[in-house]
């Protein structure tokens, strides 16, 4: 067969509008607008100008009160990362799905990617950078990290570390296996979890004195 | 160099591991730029189109939107070829066209106002179909891959020979063989012919591919996500078209690429490009985890079909191979040909015969992964070697071992040699270790709804290469700088091979700085961080270097205290004589002398067959202090073979099909270890990827539409914490490569295949042995195994 008439026979058996058919019924849109923010660098998209306007609000981040321009729908990644400049919080997916972007809220671990900003707006947020002391002095659960050579590309490690800083303060005695389920909803596709947990459980002993 | 070592084969931090637990360690997506402007893409929603129209006019015309890059503004390509925005996108989620404003919203905002109008061109998912009389090509010009687009149909007789569940035997691209293979058959006690198939997987590296770009004073600046810094920049530079001088290449820390980064990808050209229309006003093009699953890169899948044939003592006498390989749209990766060079060296079959065929689809690109092809045939020929022991009577690890090469085990059709192969010990470390007599009593046995199963598996990559180039500059300030042009990718090992030049040098670790990350700081031509190539290609590049500098110290040393330079020995940070150590000079002292008598010393007189790259970063640090250069020149001959072996207990539950992996022993025959804590992350790290490979991850598309159903991470599954043992167990066989200076050889890659192939058999050992021939084995198999009914799809049929 020549290659229109491959071409024919392709198109007879599926036509352009058959198959824009079933990709609408297949719920599938070909769209990259997810990971979608809008900077505070400079004006506004007009299709999005109604929902685009900046609010000042104050933040507790790390212990210090941040005063930040946020629109309605801003996340707290994105706040993070983008305007207060903490980027240590990693996006691996922006959707619920990696856990690169945990952080604590009041104590409890939560992916940024899927928290808005303004609901934050009167509780305790720690990011990564906020964990060492005075002098850059390492927390303990850090020092784990280090000292277990926890991370491989260390994409994750900030999650994973955030996550074990919640655990150890619910439980500072987890088990193995109690580690394991805390942190499962960190992924790290280096695979680095058995060095992870071996750093969750030092840093239990670190953190017991 | 003697085994005596003060540094190597010993547990180290790398300078990089305080940044990634502060959140301080930088990647591509946390730089800044003042003015920085951001772009979305317009991707294709068909898996094979022609734009008959791209009316940009009213993005043009938006506020906020500052450049627009279109197919005509990139430069045009072969078939084959993968270009930076497609005219005829060849898979679903090909860039198209992208737009750079003040903002992210904006940018999309405007890439949804370009009016795009797509003819639908042929398009296929399953290479066979592709193969059919009268099939779909997946590239108006060829259906086929080989050093360019080739068009090849099989016969509606070859189908109709093979029937419905054996793969079809028809015209080959790539053909060799050696041996007397059908003699081999004759000989053989036992033969098997078995069909399988292996999937196409996402990379899915936890970092997507994102890029920030700027041009100032005629160069471009570009943080990329990047496994290999200095071996990239040529690939990259031809992309935009510039001088390789002209490239300033940034990339300190990479999240991951696993094959994914390994050189510049052409959407990496889209950033650099907005920025030179945007007057060099930078550009950062977030790359969502969607794009990621897109254009970020996947394994090639196989159809393949063997025959093996064996001895009563399980020596497998012939091999017969044949694999069909799904390519993606472009040139794709040569696993099939690896797949055929692995079988052949793992096994040592006494004659082979290999016939393959990599068929273009619409799909994403291909490009390697951990052991790409090694990896995914281990994981087919593994129970099937199993298959063979069980009907010989034979214990599934001395099947192995018969086979298993020795130093003088040989490799690919032209059996060429290989450096050494400690496989056999490999295979008794990890017998002994995970208590394989012993464990495998429990095969079968069950508990509630749970069967135990166990098993072994193994995988090769080759480990090494050679030629590159080595600087190190010790300064004044005693401290010795050693130039380091991998990537950082989360292995350690341009740190790990950093410390041979501590070694040589007999100066403390604490002295020395590992200078990486970026081309502005001088970085020597280097090898790419792929193909478990670091730890023995630059180690020798860097003892090179090495040697260079110490020669270097030593006659400084005798110029300036008498006696020749063999009199002189290095430690401790100090040039000494032999006999009389009061006769010395610190390294401080002797690169202030190396810089004051210039030449060689400090960088002005360079060896002639240094790389351009590494004689510009020479150039670039001359007069610094003591400068050591050198191409690696030392001896390599032949293959250097990396070996993983993985034993594994696993439990499945026949009521749900799940399978639960509770027990994992990883070795590696990567010669001398250089840093054993890292090692061992790499082994385990490198199983927790093939148990995905094995029971998890996989590609699903809708045939009749091309649309791929599994382009998440909640659906395509890579393992958590709780697909894995809570405890892992790992061990090497730390025997010296003949090869290289220290001993070293790489070995990323196949730990994973060992890995995948180890739980792919204890899978099929806990339900009686029948091979699935099939990975990932989902919980859907189990039960219909476990229920002895047919499975849900045909043998061959893929993307299900
Ligand atoms: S980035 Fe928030 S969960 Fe992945
Ligand atoms: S260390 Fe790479 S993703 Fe976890």
């Amino acid at each position: 067969m020549s290659e229109v008439e491959t071409l024919e026979a392709t198109q007879r058996a599926i036509s352009r509008r058959a198959f824009i058919k079933r990709v609408i019924a297949a719920g599938a849109a070909v769209s990259s607008a997810n990971y979608l923010f809008r900077g505070s660098f400079t004006g506004l998209a007009p299709r999005a100008s109604a929902q685009g306007v900046e609010r000042l609000i104050s933040l507790k981040v790390n212990g210090m009160v941040r005063r930040v321009d946020v629109v309605k729908q801003e996340t707290l990644a994105w706040t993070l990362r983008y305007k207060l400049g903490l980027t240590g919080t990693k996006l691996g997916c922006d959707r619920a799905e990696c856990g690169n972007c945990t952080v604590l809220i009041d104590d409890v671990p939560h992916y940024s990617c899927s928290v808005l900003t303004h609901t934050v707006r009167d509780r305790e947020v720690t990011t990564i950078e906020g964990l060492a002391g005075p002098g850059g002095r390492l927390h303990p659960v850090q020092q784990a990290f280090v000292d277990e050579l926890g991370p491989q590309c260390g994409f994750c490690t900030p999650g994973q570390i955030m996550s074990t800083v919640a655990l150890l303060k619910r439980n500072p005695n987890p088990t193995r296996e109690e580690a394991a389920e805390a942190l499962s909803g960190n992924l790290c596709r280096c695979g680095a979890y058995h060095y992870y947990l071996n750093s969750v459980m030092r840093a239990a002993e670190y953190m017991r004195g | 160099m003697a085994g005596n070592y003060k540094l190597i084969g010993r547990d180290f931090l790398p300078p990089d591991v305080y940044g990634k637990v502060t959140g301080q360690a930088r990647y591509a997506e946390d730089f800044r730029a003042e003015g920085m402007l951001f772009a979305k893409l317009l991707v294709s929603p068909m898996p094979h189109g022609r734009v008959r129209r791209l009316d940009v006019s009213r993005a043009q015309r938006m506020d906020g939107v500052v450049a627009i890059l279109t197919p005509d503004d990139v430069p045009q390509v072969q078939p084959g070829q993968e270009p930076i925005l497609a005219r005829e996108p060849m898979y679903i989620g090909e860039p198209i066209a992208a737009v750079a404003a003040v903002d992210e919203a904006t940018a999309a905002a405007a890439v949804e106002t370009i009016q795009l109008d797509l003819q639908l061109l042929p398009f296929v998912t399953d290479p066979l179909d592709s193969l059919r009389p009268g099939g779909p090509d997946a590239n108006t010009a060829g259906n086929v891959y080989l050093q360019g687009v080739r068009r090849i149909k099989w016969t509606a007789r070859d189908f109709a020979a093979a029937g419905d569940d054996k793969l079809p035997l028809g015209e080959p691209a790539v053909e060799w063989s050696y041996g007397d293979v059908e003699a081999g058959f004759q000989q053989a006690a036992l033969v098997l012919d078995e069909t399988f198939v292996t999937q196409a997987i996402s990379h899915h590296s936890m970092e997507p591919r994102t890029a920030m770009a700027y041009w100032q004073n005629g160069k471009c600046y570009l943080h990329a996500s990047l496994q290999s810094v200095a071996n990239a920049v040529p690939g990259i530079a031809s992309l935009l078209g510039i001088r390789q001088e002209d490239l300033v290449l940034i990339s300190e820390n990479t999240g991951g690429g696993f094959g994914s980064k390994a050189g510049g990808y052409p959407q990496l050209a889209i950033p650099a490009l907005l920025s030179r229309k945007a007057g060099g006003r930078p550009v950062m093009m977030r790359v969502t985890r969607l794009e990621e699953f897109y254009f970020g890169r996947c394994r090639a899948g196989f159809q393949g079909r063997v025959r093996i044939g064996f001895r009563s003592d399980g020596r497998i006498t012939a091999l017969d191979l044949y694999i069909v390989q799904s390519n993606g749209p472009y040139s794709g990766f040569g696993d099939y040909t690896n797949a055929a060079g692995a079988v052949s060296l793992v096994y040592q079959p006494l004659s082979m015969r290999f016939r393959g065929v990599s068929v273009l689809t619409n799909t994403p690109p291909r490009s390697a992964q951990r052991g790409p092809g090694e990896n995914q045939i281990a994981a087919a020929m593994e129970p099937i070697l199993d298959k063979a022991a069980r009907q010989l009577g034979i214990d599934r690890v001395a099947i192995r071992r018969i086979n298993a090469p020795r130093h003088d085990g040989r490799v690919g059709a032209d059996r060429g040699p290989i450096t050494s192969s400690y496989l056999p010990e490999a295979l008794d470390i990890g017998a002994e270790k995970f208590g394989w007599e012993e464990q495998k009593k429990l095969s079968g046995t069950r508990r509630g709804s749970k069967v135990t199963g166990v098993g072994v598996g193994m995988a090769y990559h080759s480990a090494g290469s050679n030629g590159f180039d080595g600087l190190v500059v010790i300064k004044p300030d005693g401290k010795v700088y050693i130039h380091s042009g991998e990537g950082n990718l989360g292995t350690f090992s341009y740190a790990g091979t950093a410390r041979v030049v501590a070694e040589v040098l007999g100066v403390p670790w604490e002295q020395c700085e590992v200078v990486w990350g970026s081309t502005a700081r001088h970085l020597p031509w280097t090898s790419v961080q792929a193909g478990s190539n670091t730890s023995f290609t630059m180690s020798r590049a860097k003892y090179a270097a090495a040697v260079d500098a110490k020669r270097k110290l030593q006659e400084i040393a005798a110029l300036d205290m008498g006696g020749s330079p063999d009199d002189y020995e290095a430690d401790g940070g100090r040039v000494f004589h032999r006999e009389d150590t009061t006769r010395s000079i610190t390294f401080a002292r002797a690169a202030s002398r190396a810089i004051e008598l210039g030449g060689k010393y400090s960088g002005f007189e360079l060896p002639g067959d240094l790389n351009p790259m590494t004689v510009r970063s020479a150039q670039a640090v001359a007069g610094t202090g003591l400068v050591g250069v050198a191409r690696d020149n030392l001896e390599r001959n032949g293959t250097v073979p990396a070996f993983g072996v993985g034993f594994v207990r696993v439990e499945v539950d026949v009521e749900t099909g799940k399978v639960d992996v509770v027990d994992y022993v990883g070795v590696a025959d990567c010669g001398t270890v250089i840093h054993p804590h890292n090692l061992g992350n790499q082994v385990c790290g490198g199983a927790v990827q093939g148990f995905g490979l094995a029971l998890f991850e996989k590609h699903v598309y809708d045939p009749q539409i091309a649309w791929p159903a599994a382009r998440r991470l909640y659906t395509s599954k890579p393992p958590t914490y709780l697909d894995v043992p809570l405890e892992m167990r790992w061990d090497a066989v730390n025997q010296p490569d003949p090869a290289n200076p220290i001993g070293a050889k790489g070995v990323g890659e196949p730990l994973m295949g060992a890995a995948a192939a180890a739980v792919a058999c204890a899978v099929a050992d806990a339900l009686g042995g029948r091979p699935f021939n099939r990975i990932p084995i989902t919980p859907d198999m189990v039960l219909n195994a476990a229920e002895n009914r047919p499975q849900s799809f045909r043998p061959l049929e893929v993307n299900v």
